[in-house]
């Protein structure tokens, strides 16, 4: 158990500290605009394939519905989540888990943790797990999940996922009723930074830009060129002309079908897409993802044979 | 007589899940062993949030070894004939004997099976249980095969007896039983060795487990009251919540917290909501208010400082989420009603269906319609109709689908709307349940019909009916809905002109045998028998429920008296006679017979007793007095029966014959008037 720590980046570096302690790569966030750290290749591609994987990051994430103009407390577009993913998960990940919350403060021995059922399930990737949300005296502070699958395919062996919401994590360990009050850094450096310091701004022009600014045309149109390079890249064929290798582009073509799905969340928070529609949308970032993860699956990356022996 | 002790010990298993699942590891491995013919004298299943555990009491040692001799075909019977023989016995060609008998040498088995030690088999019936389980969603974790509600860990199964404690050899995918099972999480994560049933249970009570959930709930339900007393309060009764809530702890401690002031002017209904959905808090409220002002948290473990962090933890939680929902209640009482109404021109109903908006504007016309029907004021009705969804449009309701309607009422209430079309908001859903109450309002009554009977005419002129299970619109509940409005508030409408109001595409004739077969399944609950309901539906054109239900009773009551059950058989020997014979001539006895034909006295009474009958009827029927149409039908049942006791039908007389045969149909066409009495079945 050690004293809480005093600022929101201390409970980051703690955390990243002690997954780094627990052999986890420590990555860097994806540096794409993404609704929640799963959609991370780090995550969505590496649950598949039989090949072990241990890695930790922060993930700077958006939901542009949730903007509030930096006024609610606890909810805000652009927020930041902490992932660890461990394939296959092991015995004692419940354990590790809870070693976690020890190191920023939590005691187990005062407060009351709690593993709630709460099956996770992301439509727009066309993945599915079982798992809880974690409770600390009644605040879900993490979510916890053993994936079953991913983009439609079975994942073996299975990886366990954790994300951690920071914010809300942060002001509770804290003791912070506002998210905006909260200290980003030392609050005894020389320039003591809040959360709202670094992002109340950001917040407001999001705000304003999410809901009632972007331009819907272009965003549909760009909707669309994403879901048609998506494809494009997919259609080439493995064998490069160039190097004569076989290279099967599966992160270039994720990639479009990350920038699909944000452009298709912005869209949502213009409000511009009816109930019906909604699910159309879905379905057709969900194409994307199964086909980014039906090439992700016939590279090396996920255990497979390289397949360019006979290259020259 | 050994005692068994089965448990499968794993990460925390879902609250609603963890009743079914004991009883289905009691079922399953009791089933398996009396399968095996292994007995036992009792059995009981217990589950927390992290083991399911089975104790069997007494038994059976084992089983004992059996011979079995079975006599086969003939030594020289075709070789078809011995190979499935040899099938049916599992024994071998060379093992087979050869007995002489009357008919000469037969082949006979000899199958012998071993005795089997109660361990073997348990070993065999647990394995297959837990590869088996009928878990709702099951995983897989890690690098392995096996599915479980959440990762198994450890298996403690034992056997014991006066000599002592065995542990079963059982062994399910890397995971070996034995006797060793933890503690509560925190407060007691030690692994200890157990000796059977009531040494585990006593040990685990010191681990700081409690294993019987209903001891669980108990003990919260104690407590919480005994807390809520001290402060002069009550506990709101939730027997749902209180067994999922138990199901998520292994040790409960019950706490008590006040709701900060601040946060009492929002509604009762949304405190509750917050506190039960999000936080599976107990509410709790002032006896003499009314008002909720507490709650109590059952919390998974004893603390240095009793629950000080943890209450101090839940209520900063708490308070966010009220900060949260108080947000959406001011944003939401600063929209005008209208304007949010407005909102759900841009929300999509159904494809094919148009938009809320355009939703809303049929019922709001079909409720005017309805309004004068139901005693209500039509512009009321109107009003109401357009106003009762607005909420769905508003903040509180996006983050608490739930209070639909519910906070429809409040912000109709404080835009100054009436009470009447304010109680419409919530009233109009109702009823939602077989055992919700039914709208009695007018205007509420009005708009409730209107929905529903929108919903329905518009799903079956797109065809997209309820077929089997299926029912995504939740058609059925909306007919019942419509059925029960009418029939407790006694409404006389006409159901096929409502369909025709509403939207003159959807098939009425169709829609309305929707409405009788779900009149049928609420009518049984009531004792009334569906083969009743279709001798009175199948008249036709009976769409106005009261009126059918009134019908339907009287006849039940009719079919139920002496004089009822013999005009039923009177009425059953004159349609057979008179089908066999229509069938064996190839023409319909239709005409009307003529009394002069009459030959018998027994003839003549009866051609007397349908012309009194049949003018009495009319008025009768006309009154809606089923009773006294009965009892006109029960004057028919002497002249009925003395005719077929003296008249033979099929006279040689041609002319006779047919006469009759037209008095046969005449009984028919009398009694139907009243019901179609071939559509009532059993004697």
């Amino acid at each position: 158990m050690q004293n809480a720590p005093r600022s929101f980046q201390e409970l980051i570096l703690r955390l990243q500290d002690y997954w780094a302690a627990q052999g986890c790569a420590i990555l860097q966030p994806y540096d794409m605009e993404v609704g929640a750290g799963t959609f991370h290749p780090a995550t969505t591609l590496r649950a598949l394939g039989r090949k072990p994987w241990a890695a930790a990051y922060v993930q700077p994430s958006r939901r542009p519905t949730d903007g509030r103009y930096g006024d609610n407390p606890n909810r805000f577009q652009h927020y930041y989540q902490f992932q660890v993913i461990v394939k296959p998960s092991p015995p004692d990940f419940q354990d590790l888990y809870l070693g976690s919350l020890a190191v920023i403060g939590i005691d187990t021995d005062l407060h009351d943790i709690r593993f709630v059922e709460d099956d996770w399930e992301s439509p727009t990737l066309g993945a599915w797990g079982l798992g809880w949300e974690v409770w600390c005296d009644g605040m879900e502070i993490s979510q916890y999940t053993y994936f079953q699958q991913v983009g439609g395919h079975d994942c073996r062996p299975v990886s366990g996922e954790l994300t951690y919401g920071l914010e809300r994590l942060a002001m509770y360990v804290l003791g912070i009723d506002h998210g905006m009050e909260m200290p980003f850094n030392d609050p005894d450096a020389p320039i003591p930074l809040t959360y709202g310091d670094v992002f109340r701004q950001t917040e407001r022009e999001y705000s304003r830009w999410n809901f009632d600014v972007a331009d819907t045309d272009m965003l549909l149109r760009h909707f669309e060129d994403a879901e048609k390079e998506c494809r494009n890249i997919l259609d080439q064929p493995a064998i490069d002309p160039r190097t004569g290798r076989s290279i099967v582009m599966a992160h270039p073509a994720y990639d479009q079908c990350i920038k699909a799905s944000h452009l298709f969340n912005l869209l949502d928070a213009r409000g511009v897409i009816s109930v019906t529609e909604r699910q159309a949308y879905i379905g057709r970032v969900r194409a994307l993802a199964k086909a980014c993860a039906d090439a992700f699956l016939k590279t090396e990356a996920a255990g497979e044979d390289s397949g360019d022996a006979g290259a020259p | 007589m050994p005692d068994l002790l089965i448990e499968l010990f794993s990460e925390e298993i879902p609250a609603r899940m963890q009743a079914r699942a004991a009883e289905d590891l009691r079922r399953l491995v009791t089933g398996g062993m009396v399968d095996r013919g292994l007995t036992y004298s009792h059995a009981a299943a217990f589950a927390t949030p992290r083991r399911l555990t089975l104790a069997v009491e007494g038994l059976a040692s084992g089983t004992p070894a059996t011979r079995e001799e079975r006599r086969g075909p003939r030594v020289d019977a075709p070789d078809k004939a011995v190979e499935g023989f040899l099938r049916s016995t599992g024994v071998s060609r060379e093992s087979l004997k050869i007995r002489e008998d009357r008919n000469g040498a037969v082949f006979l088995a000899v199958i012998e099976r071993p005795g089997r030690g109660a361990a073997e088999i348990v070993a065999e019936v647990l394995t297959e249980t837990v590869r088996d389980f009928p878990w709702p969603k099951s995983m897989r974790w890690g690098g392995g095969s096996l599915r479980w509600v959440r990762p198994l860990h450890s298996i403690v199964c034992v056997l014991s007896d006066d000599s002592g404690t065995e542990v079963v050899p059982v062994e399910i995918d890397g995971i070996v039983a034995g006797d060793v099972t933890r503690g509560h999480r925190f407060m007691a994560p030690e692994p200890f060795a157990v000796s059977g049933f009531e040494d585990y249970r006593e040990k685990l009570g010191r681990a700081f487990v409690m294993l019987d959930p209903a001891e669980r709930a108990e003990k919260i339900r104690h407590d919480a009251e005994q807390l809520a007393f001290a402060r002069g309060l009550e506990v709101v009764e939730d027997p749902g919540l209180l067994a999922e809530v138990a199901g998520l702890v292994e040790w409960p401690v019950v706490l008590m917290n006040t709701i900060e002031e601040r946060f009492l002017d929002l509604p009762p209904e949304v405190l509750q909501v917050s506190m039960k959905t999000h936080q599976k808090f107990l509410s709790v409220r002032n006896p003499s208010s009314g008002r909720i002002e507490a709650y109590v948290v059952v919390a998974n473990r004893e603390t240095a400082d009793e629950g000080a962090t943890i209450l101090k933890g839940n209520a900063w939680v708490l308070a966010a989420r009220l900060e949260d929902a108080g947000y959406f209640w001011r944003n939401d009482l600063a929209v005008p009603l209208e304007e949010m109404a407005r909102k759900l021109d841009a929300v999509t109903f159904h494809g094919r269906l148009g938009t809320q908006g355009e939703r809303i504007g049929r019922i709001a016309s079909l409720a005017r319609e309805i309004a004068p029907a139901v005693g209500a004021d039509p512009d009321l009705a109107e009003r109401a109709a357009r106003l009762a969804k607005a909420d769905l449009a508003s903040e509180m309701v996006y983050e608490f689908p739930e209070l639909q309607g519910v906070m429809g009422r409040y912000y109709a209430l404080a835009a100054g709307e009436p009470p009447e079309i304010a109680a419409a908001a919530p009233e109009h859903y109702a009823p939602l349940g077989p055992s919700d109450a039914v709208p009695t309002a007018p205007v509420s009554i009005a708009v409730a019909l209107a929905d529903k009977i929108d919903m329905l005419t518009g799903f079956w002129a797109i065809d997209e009916k309820p077929t089997g299970s299926k029912d995504p619109f939740a058609l059925r509940r909306a007919a019942l809905g419509v059925i029960r409005i009418l029939l407790e508030n006694s409404l006389r409408l006409r159901l096929l002109d409502l369909f025709a109001r509403a939207r003159p595409d959807a098939d009425p004739v169709e829609l309305l045998a929707f409405f009788a077969d779900r009149l049928k399944v609420y009518l049984r609950d009531h004792g009334i028998r569906h083969d009743v309901i279709d001798a009175c539906f199948s008249l036709g054109g009976q769409d106005d429920l009261v009126l059918l239900v009134a019908r339907v009773r009287a006849l039940q009551d009719f079919l139920g008296t002496e004089d009822g059950a013999n005009l039923l058989t009177g009425y059953r020997r004159a349609v057979s006679i008179l089908g066999q014979e229509e069938r064996k001539d190839g023409v319909s006895y239709e005409l009307d017979p003529m009394p002069d034909l009459a030959e018998t006295e027994a003839e003549r009474n009866l051609f007397a007793a349908l012309d009194r009958a049949e003018a009495a009827l009319a008025p009768a029927l006309g009154a809606e007095d089923f009773e006294a149409a009965m009892r006109l039908l029960a004057e028919l049942r002497g002249p009925i029966d003395a005719f077929f006791d003296t008249t033979t039908v099929n006279s040689e007389n041609a002319v006779l014959r047919r006469n009759r045969l037209c008095l046969l149909h005449r009984i028919r066409t009398v009694m139907n008037r009243v019901a179609v009495f071939s559509s009532v079945e059993g004697g």
